[in-house]
């Protein structure tokens, strides 16, 4: 058995573009959002793989391919020696068991007319694998064991009668039930409060060590990014363009665009100054992404090949790929 | 709150799963609180009352019940409402008529809802072809005046109760179908439904146990609503003499039957009616309102 639980290979998603009537009487082209566009990455067993990125980079279509939420436009995903692609409907919804999601937002991804018990439990009732009393047991347990307590005061609620933190343990809860492999989570304390943030990475690491779990971890915040991830991919425009261990990337970051983020992340030092090295501009478009590299338009270090030709990942040092021509380590 | 698990406190109560109110309990108790909604309830209640209970306490037979003697009296202590032009009493026909006007909203408020919302979460939840194919004929029946098109409905299959109740339906078929349609397609982009998919709930599942639940409150407020409007449009039919045929009571018919005798001065045969018709509207239409508050979807804690 490889060490690799995911692998995506080459993977594409392109979303056409919706036009009106009118539009498609006047033009033939048919225009598409690349949203990830051929990227290749391997999540290790049990390790925490980070994926980052501004918001329209791409990582949250890779977490939900990665569930085969979407289908992909090319390429292909094999979870555990088995590719994705081949499986049909029902041999997709028993593997679901072994991978689950926690969403952002923890007031949407909770049904508000499903009591709190029975939303954790739904799966063991749906793989027939607990009912009634059993199942009820098996929820309390999981529940105290992500903090829910008392479990039983918590059982028959309902999810409006609860708070955001809560809910995103409740949805953890879920989503650790049938004891999964993999666990995508997609931004998965952005919405929750400053001061619990902490506690719910903290429990996700917890839990991780209990269930032997891999996670990738979606984020746009490179400090949260820092506190779980052992492993990081960094996306800009449906690209990877860095990708190492939290060491290599934090310590030496070799791509212009990581370096820019790194630098935006705030120092909590009051007296610290820092080169301001933002990349100038907005995201392009990524109906019509630029030619060449990617990030050239807003890199300050860009030359003449980078409006030409897009740079592939290259390994700088063992683990650790960069796509840039230039490359000035910081 | 937890706190109330601590002794001396009596250990034979499981305080920590004491009372939760259900979602149903919260709405009930909201919609209580709402002076329109109690309003509502109360003529509602009235028109049930007299619905179930006047022939049960009084045996009424219409093709019996004339007095030539005593037409078009004005109110009396003898006849509270006055008579109409055989002799009848106002009052006895107009409770005896609750009972209509009640049938038809609740069997083509029915038929609406049955076929127009299957129709619609169809739709939705299947989407493509079907989608379009249902969608436009429903496109199609809402393109026809609704009264018109029921009494074209009734004009076909012949004037009567039962014609009125199905004509009135087919009416409301495609309101329910936008309605749970729209509901459908709203609610199936939410998380919870995605989550539902990651968890392994197979599709059958996820419209039943995930989408049909959350879909209910606005169909509820826009029954209540149909109601109303379905009593409306039968009195509407009976006016035209297309609905419930005399000499049975009627409210539109009982209006059809008497406005001729207003020009006498004979007003205790026309305002009645037509005031039960619009207390029965207005009551279903506070009621629905108030429906609309308390089964907000954003439910307030």
């Amino acid at each position: 058995m490889s060490d690799n639980l995911v692998e995506v290979r080459g993977l594409k998603k392109w979303f056409p573009v919706q036009k009106g009537f009118i539009e498609r009487l006047v033009t033939r082209e048919r225009q598409f959002v690349h949203a990830v566009d051929g990227i290749d990455f391997q999540i290790r067993h049990g390790e925490v793989f980070g994926l980052a990125g501004e918001s329209g980079s791409g990582k949250t279509t890779t977490g939900r391919l990665i569930l085969r939420l979407v289908e992909p436009t090319e390429g292909s995903i094999v979870f555990d020696g088995v590719n994705l692609a081949s499986l049909g409907d029902e041999e997709m919804r028993r593997l679901r068991q072994r991978m689950q999601v926690i969403f952002q937002d923890p007031f949407a991804s909770l049904n508000p007319r499903m009591k709190i018990g029975d939303a954790i439990g739904h799966s063991l009732e749906i793989f027939k694998v607990a009912t009634g009393e059993e199942k009820r047991q098996r929820v309390l347990d999981m529940m105290e064991r992500v903090g829910l307590t008392p479990a039983r005061f918590f059982y028959d609620k309902y999810p409006h009668q609860v708070s955001g933190g809560q809910r995103q343990r409740i949805v953890l809860a879920r989503a650790l039930m049938l004891h999964p492999d993999l666990v995508v989570a997609d931004e998965p304390i952005a919405m929750a409060d400053v001061s619990v943030r902490a506690l719910l990475l903290d429990l996700m690491l917890q839990l991780k060590e209990e269930f032997n779990l891999t996670y990738l971890f979606i984020t746009h915040d490179l400090a949260t990014a820092k506190y779980i991830c052992d492993r990081i991919a960094i996306m800009y425009l449906g690209l990877i363009c860095e990708m190492g261990t939290l060491e290599q990337v934090y310590r030496h970051p070799q791509h212009p665009y990581t370096q820019a983020l790194l630098a935006a992340v705030p120092v909590p030092d009051p007296h610290a100054r820092r080169v301001k090295r933002l990349p100038k501009g907005e995201i392009p478009n990524p109906i019509n992404p630029p030619p060449g590299c990617r990030f050239h338009p807003r890199c300050p270090h860009a030359t003449a090949i980078c409006s030409v030709e897009g740079p592939s990942l290259t390994e700088v040092e063992p683990g650790h790929l960069v796509a840039c021509h230039t490359r000035f380590p910081a | 709150m937890s706190e109330t698990t601590f002794s001396p406190v009596d250990t034979s109560v499981d305080w920590a799963v004491r009372k939760h109110r259900s979602l149903w309990g919260d709405a009930w108790r909201r919609l209580t609180s709402l002076n329109t909604a109690r309003a509502g309830m109360v003529i509602i209640s009235v028109l049930l009352v007299g619905a179930l209970l006047a022939p049960v306490v009084h045996h009424y037979d219409p093709k019996t019940d004339s007095s030539l003697r005593d037409r078009l009296k004005p109110p009396s202590g003898e006849h509270i409402l006055g008579t109409d032009n055989l002799g009848r009493d106002v009052l006895v026909r107009l409770i005896h008529g609750a009972r209509y006007s009640l049938l038809v909203g609740i069997i083509s408020v029915g038929i609406g809802l049955l076929i127009g919302g299957i129709l619609g979460l169809l739709a939705g939840f299947v989407g493509r072809g079907l989608d379009n194919l249902i969608m436009r004929i429903m496109d199609i029946i809402l393109a026809f005046p609704a009264m018109l098109l029921a009494i074209a409905i009734v004009a076909v299959r012949g004037p009567g109760l039962n014609n009125t109740m199905v004509a009135v339906g087919v009416v409301f078929v495609p309101i329910f179908a936008r309605l749970a349609r729209s509901m459908v397609l709203s609610i199936r982009e939410q998380d919870y439904i995605t989550a539902a998919t990651c968890v392994g709930v197979s599709r059958f599942r996820i419209l039943f146990r995930h989408i049909l639940p959350n879909t209910l409150s606005p169909i509820i407020v826009q029954s209540t609503l149909g109601l109303g409007s379905a009593i409306l449009w039968a009195a509407g039919l009976g006016f035209l003499g297309l609905g419930q045929q005399p000499p049975k009571p009627e409210w539109g018919a009982m209006l059809s039957d008497s406005y001729k005798f207003l020009a006498k001065g004979a007003w205790w045969v026309i305002v009645p009616p037509g005031a039960a018709i619009m207390l029965a509207v207005l009551g279903f239409n506070l009621l629905g309102d108030g429906l609309r508050d308390a089964l907000d979807p954003r439910m307030q804690t």
